[in-house]
């Protein structure tokens, strides 16, 4: 479903250029559910900001569905991000002035589908991340692990194929955190590719793939034996 | 994202912080409400121009002496050697134009009318029975200066309400003698109260023979001939028979000036015309500031907004989604604030006259128009910078922003 080739990213300071990923190759089948590791300024992020068509390689061949990304548009890559990426972030990235259900509808209005549309597709899936009666509220009456909760019924309301998570559980206690694991877990095993981006081992221990990068290069990429 | 979603969503933005919003539109609402309230004044001012000398009745033509090259303006008393126009000239239009109905002498001077103690300095108008017809301008008790005062020099006066009122009070004028500029008149008639017609305050104005103001003034020239035909068709025909006759008596010379009603209304047409397009721009530049305001604003809206716009790109917003959503929200700003400042300077519009019958003015259609259009022309004009900052966000700054 994805596969990277010699994927770099350079950006310019100054008069410096700085690399932050140097050659990065790797493939993700569909269903995998995979932790992506590493310490602070390894290019974690940024390698999922490329995944997630956020973000452009200086170099290589990015496969996505058998398209490749850097030949698209800007417009085509938003349309890409609309329909077959989720992304849930660390802090959450709620619209704060809209209610639960508003903002859960809000990658559909950039599809096109009118507000009656919109809404009975959010509503069924609020109820499945357990936010029913909660659907009119603001992200200010909502608890950091119902503000995330949120964001993945967002995250899954055009059914992508790809669910993108930086640090979902980063600023959550272990309570929350292990609920929202749950559901993320829950939902690979629907068939939804999960890759999140952590620098949890528990979190990671949870995923059937690891991999560890490092100074913008993988250094281990590790299938879980075990089911 | 199509046009309605989008106007929902810079609804939204609008209504969350109705202060600000308030504020900015604000400028805007001041700027079309001086514009449409200005551009009627303007407007009122020519709609009564126009009415007044259109309502002077059958097709006046002024005589003047001395040549002026502009046709249309309120002439100044004649001077120097200019050959004086005179109480034969009218005489002999009066006999040989046959296309006009009247050609009245006209004098004209000011002096102190006194009763008693009550005197009161007033403007002195000297001519023939048929000024009333030809200005429109009638008496109402008692009678006018007849063809016998003319032919008599009587020391007869007519006088307006204004100093009738001034003198008399309510006791009745008619049969009471008068000085006039030091000379014994008596009074035979009031007029009918007018107001203003054509720049003369009419009540406070008095009527003598033109005889005897010839007299009165110590001139045998005329300030102007009043003359009239009672067909449009005919006014230039009249013109030609007008001069005809007077260069004959001229020494050939065209020594005087024929204005029009016609002329006389399309200069002040185009005076108040500029006058009005002035005052509209001057107002105009108030709507610009307040454009400004606008942009302002928009961009401290863009800037507080940068996170939004990276999670709507990261959820699949094009650029042209998020452009689209600061323009609305630009436009629909300005547009709100035309909508109100056209309520606004319309009512003032209307009120105004009621309370201050100096200021005429006049509503067009047309300039509620240009006022709204202007008004969304600013919202795009000072939208689209704002907007495009906010559509070339880097979605991923975006989200990092604080």
């Amino acid at each position: 479903m994805i596969s990277l080739s010699e994927i770099t990213k350079t950006y310019r300071m100054g008069e410096v250029d700085i690399t932050v990923l140097s050659g990065v190759s790797l493939s993700i089948q569909q269903g995998e559910l995979i932790a992506i590791m590493g310490p602070s300024g390894s290019g974690k992020s940024t390698l999922m900001n490329i995944i997630g068509c956020l973000d452009r390689p200086s170099s290589g061949v990015y496969r996505f569905e058998e398209r490749e990304i850097s030949t698209l548009t800007d417009d085509e890559l938003a349309a890409v991000r609309n329909r077959k990426i989720g992304f849930v972030f660390q802090t959450f990235n709620l619209l704060p002035r809209f209610t639960a259900i508003k903002n859960v509808e809000v990658p559909l209005i950039y599809s096109g589908i009118a507000g009656k549309e919109r809404h009975e597709r959010a509503v069924p899936l609020l109820e499945k991340v357990g936010l029913g009666e909660r659907m009119h509220h603001k992200p200010t009456e909502l608890s950091g692990g119902q503000q995330q909760r949120v964001a993945i019924a967002r995250a899954l309301i055009n059914n992508p194929p790809l669910l993108l998570a930086d640090e979902p559980t980063g600023n959550l206690d272990s309570r929350s955190g292990e609920e929202i694991l749950n559901i993320l877990t829950g939902l690979n095993r629907q068939g939804v590719t999960v890759v999140i981006v952590t620098h949890d081992p528990n979190v990671a221990a949870r995923c059937r793939r690891t991999i560890q990068i490092k100074d913008g290069q993988i250094v281990s990429d590790i299938h879980d034996a075990k089911g | 994202m199509n046009l309605i979603e989008t106007f929902r969503v810079s609804l939204e933005a609008i209504l969350s912080n109705k202060v600000r919003s308030g504020l900015t539109m604000l400028g805007v609402i001041i700027g079309v409400m001086a514009v449409i309230l200005l551009v009627s004044i303007g407007e009122g001012a020519r709609v009564y121009i126009t009415k007044e000398l259109t309502g002077l009745g059958t097709n006046l033509l002024i005589i003047t002496p001395g040549k002026t090259s502009t046709s249309g303006g309120f002439h100044p008393p004649s001077a120097g050697t200019v050959r004086k126009l005179t109480y034969d000239d009218a005489q002999a239009l009066r006999r040989r134009a046959w296309l006009l109905t009247d050609a009245v002498p006209v004098v004209l001077g000011t002096g102190r009318i006194k009763n008693s103690n009550l005197g009161r300095d007033t403007m002195i108008i000297g001519t023939t029975p048929e000024f009333q017809r030809v200005r429109n301008l009638y008496v109402d008790t008692g009678s006018y200066v007849s063809e016998a005062d003319v032919d008599a020099k009587s020391k007869i006066v007519v006088i307006g309400t204004k100093v009738k009122e001034e003198l008399f009070g309510d006791r009745n004028p008619l049969g009471q003698v008068v000085m006039l500029s030091d000379a014994r008149y008596r009074v035979v008639g009031v007029m009918r109260k007018k107001g203003t017609s054509l720049g003369w305050d009419i009540d406070d104005v008095v009527f003598i023979p033109v005889t005897s103001g010839q007299e009165l003034f110590d001139t045998d020239g005329l300030f102007e001939i009043l003359a009239s035909t009672p067909r449009a068709e005919d006014v230039d025909r009249a013109i030609a028979q007008i001069k005809d006759i007077l260069i004959r008596r001229h020494a050939h010379k065209e020594d005087f000036t024929i204005q029009t009603q016609g002329a006389m209304l399309s200069t002040m047409n185009t005076i108040l015309g500029v006058l009005t397009a002035v005052l509209g721009g001057i107002a105009g530049i108030s709507l610009l500031v307040g454009g400004i305001g606008i942009m302002n604003i928009m961009l401290v809206s863009v800037r507080e907004r940068t996170r939004e716009i990276g999670i709507r790109k990261a959820m699949g917003a094009r650029n042209r989604d998020i452009m689209a959503q600061f323009m609305i929200e630009a436009m629909t700003l300005s547009g709100a604030g035309g909508v109100i400042g056209i309520v606004v300077g319309v009512g003032l519009a209307l009120i105004i006259p009621v309370f201050v019958d100096v200021l005429p003015t006049s509503v067009s259609a047309w300039s509620i128009i240009m006022a709204f259009t202007f008004s969304a022309a600013v919202g795009i004009f000072f939208g689209v910078y704002p907007a495009r900052k906010a559509a070339l966000q880097d979605p991923i700054q975006a989200l990092r922003y604080e």
